[in-house]
């Protein structure tokens, strides 16, 4: 019972903080709702009995991508233009709310057909989840069974995907903290200092 | 008494949400983030508890750090007004591009 208050105000927390982010136009304080909205997806995750989900989105959303974004919004300007107020109107409203609405009630209407959350009979508790669970032990003896999978079964995958988040984090590290050419927006005798 | 502890954390997470989201001052902003990040783990440790999961206590640990490091960041960029230059604050900025 007090699950289903908990899911219900946190998910009213999530959509109240979307569209405040959608309708703000201070990048600042859409930075600062990222960071609440992670954390609160997290804090969801934790009450669906996934807290290794929940790490990771604590870690990477709530955390670096924080701090990432502070530091794109350092190298550009802090107010977000306006856009909408001076772009031209090329077409009516009344048709991305049609298809927004339509695609909306196409995505409800597939959520009937999936099973509830942690049903038994569910495909991904009947499948192949039972063969890892009895012989995990066995074949790679890990005791955690999402950790054999990922390191032991998948290993070349993760390994892939390592190098992906490897070459993504050596790209992000030359960009924002390589060594610069000097902005022309500094004075000489800042420019003097940096370059000694 | 956990259930009164975990809906008294939930009025408090509205009441940081809505001064993030009205905070008219950016350190309002950052005060709200901070809280909202405190509260979430307070609302991980008491359901931790009362779902006797004991493991759920290291995450909330590992949010304390996060929220603590995200929180330094932004009062990092708001006093200096970037991350890669410690000298140049951000008025210097604007004065060279005006000129």
């Amino acid at each position: 019972m007090i699950d289903i208050v908990i899911d219900i105000t946190l998910l009213a927390f999530l959509a109240i903080t979307s569209v405040a982010i959608v309708r703000m136009t201070n990048l600042f304080a859409i930075v600062m709702l990222f960071g609440i909205f992670s954390l609160l997806s997290a804090g969801l995750f934790v009450v669906m009995d996934a807290p290794d989900v929940a790490f990771t989105e604590a870690a990477v959303g709530a955390g670096i991508s924080t701090v990432l974004m502070l530091a794109t919004l350092a190298l550009v300007k802090r107010p977000q233009k306006p856009y909408y107020g001076e772009a031209p109107q090329s077409h009516r409203a009344w048709l991305p709310l049609i298809v927004v609405a339509v695609t909306g009630s196409a995505l409800v209407y597939g959520t009937w057909d999936i099973p509830g959350f942690g049903a038994p009979d569910a495909p991904a508790q009947s499948h192949v989840a039972r063969y890892y669970i009895e012989n995990t032990m066995q074949e790679t003896g890990v005791p955690n069974i999402v950790t054999a999978v990922l390191a032991s079964y998948r290993g070349f995958d993760t390994l892939g995907e390592v190098t992906v988040i490897f070459t993504a984090a050596v790209a992000v590290l030359l960009l924002i903290g390589g060594k610069r050419s000097k902005p022309a927006v500094k004075t000489n005798k800042k420019g003097e200092q940096d370059e000694a | 008494m956990f259930i009164t502890a975990l809906l008294a954390i939930l009025v408090t997470m509205g009441l940081a949400l809505a001064r993030a989201l009205a905070g008219p001052t950016t350190y309002d902003r950052i005060a709200a983030v901070n809280m909202f990040g405190t509260k979430t783990v307070l609302l991980i440790a008491v359901l931790a508890f009362f779902t006797g999961r004991s493991d759920l206590l290291d995450i909330a640990l590992v949010y304390a750090l996060i929220n603590f490091i995200g929180v330094v960041a932004a009062l990092k960029l708001v006093t200096q007004g970037n991350f890669h230059c410690p000298d140049c604050n951000e008025s210097e900025a604007r004065q060279g591009e005006s000129k």
